[in-house]
């Protein structure tokens, strides 16, 4: 936004501060998009070619390598996983998320406040920190590689309930006693009132929640044991097996498991940047 | 839209926000089928008041009665109420239609009679063209007849306004000012309004409350506010220009005196206000060609008839009151002031005098007779129209004919 007024006002290093700029976003482009670049590009090698000293192209492309990879491993299985996954964490994460959001922006209750403030805390303890916990906790359940398992300690995002309360208290305090006067209840105002005017946070949420999900690999790695559990992510780490590495394979499989994010994203900006914009904090 | 109005019934009613009392001891009635307006500056309490009536606060103390029933532990959706918001508060979402059904859609009315109910309203605001369309698509003027509907719809047996016109332009304030009196005048049901606009509170409503820092400082028709403010606060807050006022201290005879004026009699008051109003000024001007007042100071010898003002009187605030019939021969006797500003507005003219003892006063004067700001002038007052307020504030009456004006005013 600085730069929006800067330019307005015209200064005289605009034009020079043009130049520059896009030097600068130039070049981050390419530091951003050069590891996906050089995936692409080894997805396409043979195993061999990797290898070979200062290739980044491959001599001829390995389109087979696609076909090759998603048939080592049932991958099929991992996708749909993955989905299943990633779809239950976003209607949990959105359940829950707006829910608690909203009881911590509008609803009156003794000690509302502090504990938001002990929910808030917790953002601050690194997740490494709580899987062994979790691992301990589901596994008493008898849930280890197990949906329940996959999913339950992926249903409540503080980030989440962050967010949708900030925006719960920016709907208008008069809408919502309008609603009252027109005797609505809590839930109903919530509901027919307060979640629909908060459809850009929850569609971000939902958005970051899904990405999270879909990219999450530590999880999934602890809880599930068999291929008929494993996610995408989980399925990629297993080209690197003990006694071999199939860097094209690998790649390949991860291609193919980036594109659905690409193609949110191209979408989705918006709600990215308004994500981003909202709290600063990702 | 036929049901009985109810009535307001306030209790000691008293809110308290942490330390600050908002709403103070409030003791209220309002009829039935009554359009009672609450006017005060911001910050007076009068919209928490509107929101306890509401059921939108809840009393600190006192009792709030509706309709013969004691509401304090009853929802605002079942108090029977229906509420029109300064930000007119429609649910962005959802269109008008669905703006104006929501409150039925709640207590389960079925589609059919939600759908004759929001047409019948939107009928009378001629709503009809919009009923598909968001609250975001609208002018200000549109969302506030949607507003309007969307209480209507509920045929409550009270409707509460919170500064619904505020956020409107000059003309389109008047015009809804009409429209609400019409609608007050076609549905008879019970009306709070609350305004911080006297214009609007004394043009609007049957009776006025007149509130200050959370307590009601008066109650009455518009012209009993205007005409007989129950205390200093209420005169100088309604009327606009503002009421002229000169503070009053007792004399070494213990006489009430201030300016050029002494009063007859003991006060049993240290010291007084003595207010008037603007069109209770006559002015003369030494400059008229019609004849003036020759001696100025002095009282005209008994049984000389006295001289036609050059300026008549013209009668107040044409949006407050029906003009006081108009008053022959002027009280003696004048003042000499000089005419510092002059407001030219077409239907009248407002002089600002250097008044008495420097105290900045208006009159208002009809614009037939052009004055210029320089003039010397006579002013002579209405004493039986002024009012005298004590120490407290409180009005003790009208302040009598002064004994003789001091010469050297």
């Amino acid at each position: 936004m600085r730069d929006v007024r800067r330019r307005a006002g015209g200064g005289p290093s605009a034009g020079l501060g043009k130049g520059a700029r896009a030097l600068l976003l130039a070049a981050a482009c390419l530091a951003m998009a050069a590891p996906f670049l050089w995936m692409a590009a080894t997805s396409l090698m043979g195993q061999l070619e990797v290898f070979s000293s200062g290739r980044l192209l491959p001599e001829t492309a390995l389109w087979s390598n696609y076909p090759d990879a998603l048939t080592a491993q049932p991958f099929a299985r991992y996708f749909l996983n993955s989905l299943l996954f990633a779809a239950v964490v976003v209607a949990g994460q959105v359940a829950t998320a707006t829910t608690a959001g909203y009881a911590f922006a509008r609803l009156e209750f003794p000690g509302r406040d502090r504990v938001f403030m002990l929910f808030l805390a917790t953002m601050m303890v690194p997740v490494v920190i709580v899987l062994i916990p979790r691992f301990l906790m589901i596994d008493a359940l008898g849930w280890i590689d197990s949906y329940q398992g996959l999913v339950s300690t992926e249903l409540v995002s503080v980030w989440g309930i962050f967010l949708m309360r900030q925006y719960f208290r920016t709907v208008p305090r008069e809408l919502e006693d309008a609603a009252r006067v027109d005797g609505a209840g809590p839930l109903r105002i919530f509901w027919n009132v307060a979640l629909p005017l908060a459809k850009p946070a929850v569609a971000t949420l939902a958005l970051f929640a899904f990405i999270d999900a879909w990219k999450n690999f530590l999880w999934p790695l602890l809880v599930t044991r068999s291929m008929e559990m494993r996610v995408v992510e989980v399925g990629i780490a297993a080209f690197h097996s003990t006694y071999e590495i199939n860097w094209p394979y690998q790649m390949a499989a991860g291609v193919v498991a980036v594109l659905p994010i690409a193609l949110l994203f191209l979408f989705t900006q918006r709600y990215f940047v308004r994500g981003i914009q909202l709290e600063g904090i990702r | 839209m036929t049901k009985a109005p109810r009535d307001v019934v306030l209790k000691g009613v008293e809110k308290r926000f942490g330390d600050v009392t908002a709403v103070d001891a409030v003791d209220l009635e309002v009829r039935a089928g009554e359009l009672l307006v609450l006017v005060g500056p911001s910050g007076c309490g009068k919209s928490t008041l509107l929101r306890l009536i509401a059921g939108l606060e809840e009393a600190t103390a006192g009792e709030v009665w509706i309709g013969g029933r004691a509401v304090d532990d009853v929802a605002p959706g079942d108090r029977d109420v229906a509420m029109v918001f300064q930000s007119y508060a429609l649910y962005p979402h959802m269109t008008v239609a669905r703006n104006l059904g929501f409150g039925l859609r709640v207590r389960g009315v079925g589609r059919d009679e939600v759908a004759e109910q929001v047409g019948r309203a939107a009928e009378v605001l001629g709503l009809g063209e919009l009923l598909d369309r968001r609250p975001g698509q609208l002018s200000g003027g549109q969302q506030q007849r949607v507003a309007l509907g969307r209480a209507m719809v509920r045929d409550p047996g009270v409707f509460l306004f919170d500064e619904p016109l505020s956020n409107l332009d000059a003309g389109l304030r008047l015009r809804t000012r009409d429209e609400i009196a019409a609608l007050h005048r076609r549905l008879g049901t019970t009306m709070i309004f609350v305004t911080h606009d006297q214009v609007e509170a004394l043009s609007l409503g049957q009776r006025v409350a007149v509130m200050d820092r959370g307590r009601i400082q008066q109650v009455g028709t518009p012209r009993e506010i205007y005409r007989r403010p129950g205390n200093l606060f209420v005169a100088g807050f309604v009327g606009s220009p503002p009421i002229n006022q000169l503070p009053l201290a007792r004399d070494r005879q213990d006489r009430l005196a201030g300016g050029p004026f002494v009063f007859p009699g003991e006060s049993p008051h240290p010291t007084a206000t003595l207010a008037v109003r603007p069109e209770d000024l006559t002015i003369t001007t030494t400059s008229s060609p019609t004849p003036t007042h020759p001696h100025g100071t002095s009282e005209p010898p008994p049984g000389t008839p006295t001289h036609p003002p050059a300026y008549t009187r013209i009668p107040p605030d044409p949006t407050a009151l029906p003009p006081a019939p108009p008053r022959t021969p002027p009280d003696p006797p004048p003042f000499p002031a000089t005419v510092l500003r002059v407001e030219s507005l077409g239907a009248e003219q407002r002089l600002h005098l250097d008044g008495p003892a420097g105290a900045a006063w208006i009159a208002r004067t009809s614009p037939a007779h052009p004055v210029t700001a320089g003039d010397p002038v006579q002013v002579s007052v209405a004493w039986d129209r002024t009012h005298l307020f004590g120490p407290d504030g409180r009005r003790t009456g009208t302040a009598p004919t002064p004994a003789a004006t001091s010469d050297h005013a």
